[in-house]
């Protein structure tokens, strides 16, 4: 399918040169308007059909199929279903590990960017204004800045799956790093199971999920601090504000737009957590369903239980909270007095 | 990023000033505004100015060391042989263990996982860029009845969870007969990147002069000659960034192969193939293969991040402006 693109592309371009024109002459000039309005239509129409075609089978049918399978008790094994009308979502309101899946992704929703994005806040304005005053400027950033973006970013780009194997090791009880530094310094009696521990568990893909992403965070706020006009900083200054005051009064009101961009990416991360719970919990969402998400729970259900009608109404149920997530950062993030600069 | 010249830096939050500073080239320098230079002056900035310079070195540092350490852990452990990992972590190889890379590398098949993941990777992200591309220029450049209607359809793509559609597609892809193959995986991963493709390149093109093009197309040439010979080539700096972008989500990509690509172990791309070491590792008991495997998986990387690094991080955090 996708090499239909340039075929089509191809023929176009053969077509388009009528035949027997010498040089690279004026001859379009000759062709009459209605023969163009047909060159362009079919020219649209040769690069949309592709892409249309391979996005509507692969994306949009299938995600429209979610709300039809929903409604039936297909197991995926075979072709026969019956329809069961909304029988699929009672049974999700009563199902006490779908809801503690759920929960926890709304868990992850409201810890995980508050930690992310204070995190990277906060380093991105240590990088930027966190240095000593270089002679008449108003702000100046730490040395080596450039080397710690480097460094703290380097997360963002492994892959998911080389982050999570790694901590996975890093929560080890025995031969695990974690474990190794609190014996090293002395601190052996705070040992754990970590991910063994139904109490933990969840903690460990919380810190898992923010030390792979606050680099990313650091270095999108870094671009919009240095996005600011010194001047501002400098009449700050001029009016005798501290750092501190700088950050909450100045800085952070003038990157709003950036931090509500980051709140929704980072939201969308929490509402998935796919790959994190997956590899690195026991049994992939323990122990005792400790860390359990929604989508693993669909997974499961879909692909192991033999349930794809009950799992296609857990997407749907995860549809709607993240709808309701999107709208209400939009909502929330809409403000009535923007600042330009 | 840079305040010495007037062009606008990168701004999130707004996909057309990012276009168009990445059309200026993303050459130059690009210090932090106020990073301080090599000459930095001696004279401080008062007392609250140096606490604070302390005060946030250190936890910079700190900082430093959480992300760099676990995968010098890593790298270390990699050289380990297993009963040494277990007896002390934190210990310096006594000898250098190579036969752990050489394990990881055969008979873990990391080789192999790597050599899928560049098959798929490399088929879907040109196959995604130029797709992509013929997408966002006709809908950013030529007016036709339903422009918005295919716009809204592509870009509404990114407001949804992959996941959703996922149970569907499998039932699909089987119907075609594209699980577990190659091709399959590479026409879902670029089906799953066009929207924000679309999105990001439409703009793009939306910023480009047409004066060029108009010049071309008098002198007669093709619409789809004036698409790949003028226009594409001026897209370029938009192109490297959201190229990136797509390497590196597909690269990554956890989910979507666990659902289409898990029948022949072979074929498993090298997140699910780590995954699947690691698992492995708890009954095998091949600790150093593990972390060989893992230093293999990440040094390609690392050499991509350090030499791009810049495009890296700008083609990552156009990703944010969705």
């Amino acid at each position: 399918m996708a090499s239909d693109g340039p075929a089509v592309a191809e023929a176009t371009k053969e077509a388009a040169s009528p035949p027997g024109r010498s040089g690279g002459g004026r001859g379009e000039r000759r062709v009459s308007p209605h023969h163009r309005t047909y060159l362009k239509y079919r020219f649209v129409a040769g690069f949309l059909a592709a892409p249309l075609v391979l996005y509507g089978v692969l994306v949009v049918s299938p995600f429209f199929q979610t709300f039809y399978y929903s409604l039936t008790d297909w197991t995926g094994l075979s072709s026969d279903f019956a329809f069961v009308g909304l029988d699929n979502f009672s049974r999700l309101m009563e199902d006490e590990i779908f809801r503690k899946a759920l929960w926890h992704n709304v868990l992850l929703l409201l810890v995980l960017p508050v930690i992310t994005l204070g995190l990277g806040l906060f380093f991105a304005f240590m990088l930027n204004v966190g240095g000593r005053h270089r002679r008449g400027e108003a702000v100046a950033g730490v040395r080596g800045s450039h080397f710690y973006k480097i460094v703290y970013f380097f997360p963002q780009a492994l892959s998911i799956a080389i982050v999570v194997v790694l901590w996975k090791y890093i929560f080890n009880p025995v031969g695990g790093l974690l474990n190794g530094v609190l014996s090293a310094v002395g601190l052996g009696q705070w040992q754990q199971s970590w991910l063994g521990d139904p109490r933990l568990a969840f903690w460990c893909v919380v810190i898992v999920m923010v030390w792979a992403n606050v680099g990313f965070y650091v270095v999108l706020f870094s671009a919009a601090m240095g996005s600011i006009p010194r001047e501002i900083y400098e009449a700050t200054l001029l009016d005798g504000a501290g750092r501190t005051t700088t950050f909450f009064r100045v800085t952070l009101p003038l990157m709003r737009d950036t931090v509500q961009t980051g709140w929704v990416y980072m939201g969308i991360m929490a509402l998935d957590a796919f790959a994190v719970v997956h590899i690195l919990t026991v049994n992939a969402g323990g122990p005792a369903y400790s860390t359990i998400v929604a989508p693993v729970y669909l997974y499961n259900k879909a692909f192991q239980d033999g349930q794809a009608g009950y799992a296609t109404a857990v997407a749907v149920a995860l549809l709607i909270v993240t709808m309701v997530f999107s709208v209400a950062a939009m909502a929330f993030g809409r403000s009535k007095d923007r600042i330009e600069f | 990023m840079t305040t010495a010249e007037p062009s606008p830096s990168l701004r999130p939050g707004d996909p057309e000033e990012t276009a168009a500073a990445l059309t200026k080239g993303t050459g130059g320098p690009r210090r932090p505004a106020n990073a301080p230079g090599k000459d930095a002056g001696r004279s401080g900035g008062g007392t609250e100015g140096r606490t604070l310079n302390a005060f946030s070195h250190a936890f910079l540092v700190l900082w430093a060391v959480m992300a760099a350490g676990p995968l010098l852990w890593a790298v270390m452990n990699s050289l380990k042989s297993s009963g040494a990992i277990l007896e002390n972590p934190w210990s310096l190889p006594k000898r250098l263990n190579w036969e752990n890379w050489s394990f990881a590398w055969n008979e873990a098949n990391i080789g192999q996982y790597t050599i899928n993941s560049v098959i798929v990777v490399g088929g879907s992200v040109i196959g995604t860029m130029l797709l992509g591309s013929m997408v966002a220029y006709v809908l950013a450049r030529y007016d036709f009845p339903g422009n918005r209607l295919v716009y809204f359809l592509f870009v509404g793509g990114m407001a949804f969870p992959i996941i959703v559609a996922l149970v569907p597609l499998f039932f699909v892809m089987k119907n075609f007969a594209l699980l577990n193959t190659y091709h399959g995986l590479i026409l879902v991963y670029i089906a799953y990147s066009l929207p924000f493709t679309v999105f990001f390149m439409s703009a793009f093109f939306r910023t480009l002069p047409s004066s060029i093009a108009e010049a071309a197309e008098i002198d007669g040439a093709s619409h789809s000659r004036i698409f790949f010979q003028v226009m594409l080539p001026m897209a370029k700096p938009g192109l490297i960034s959201v190229g990136i972008f797509n390497f590196l989500g597909q690269w990554n990509q956890y989910l979507i192969p666990q659902v289409v690509h898990v029948g022949d172990a072979d074929k498993y791309v090298l997140t699910q193939g780590l995954a699947n070491l690691a698992a492995q590792t708890g009954y095998r008991g091949n600790w150093g293969g593990l972390f060989a495997g893992l230093t293999l998986a990440v040094l390609p990387i690392l050499v991509v991040y350090v030499v791009f690094q810049r495009q890296v991080q700008a083609g990552l955090t156009a990703g944010a402006l969705k």
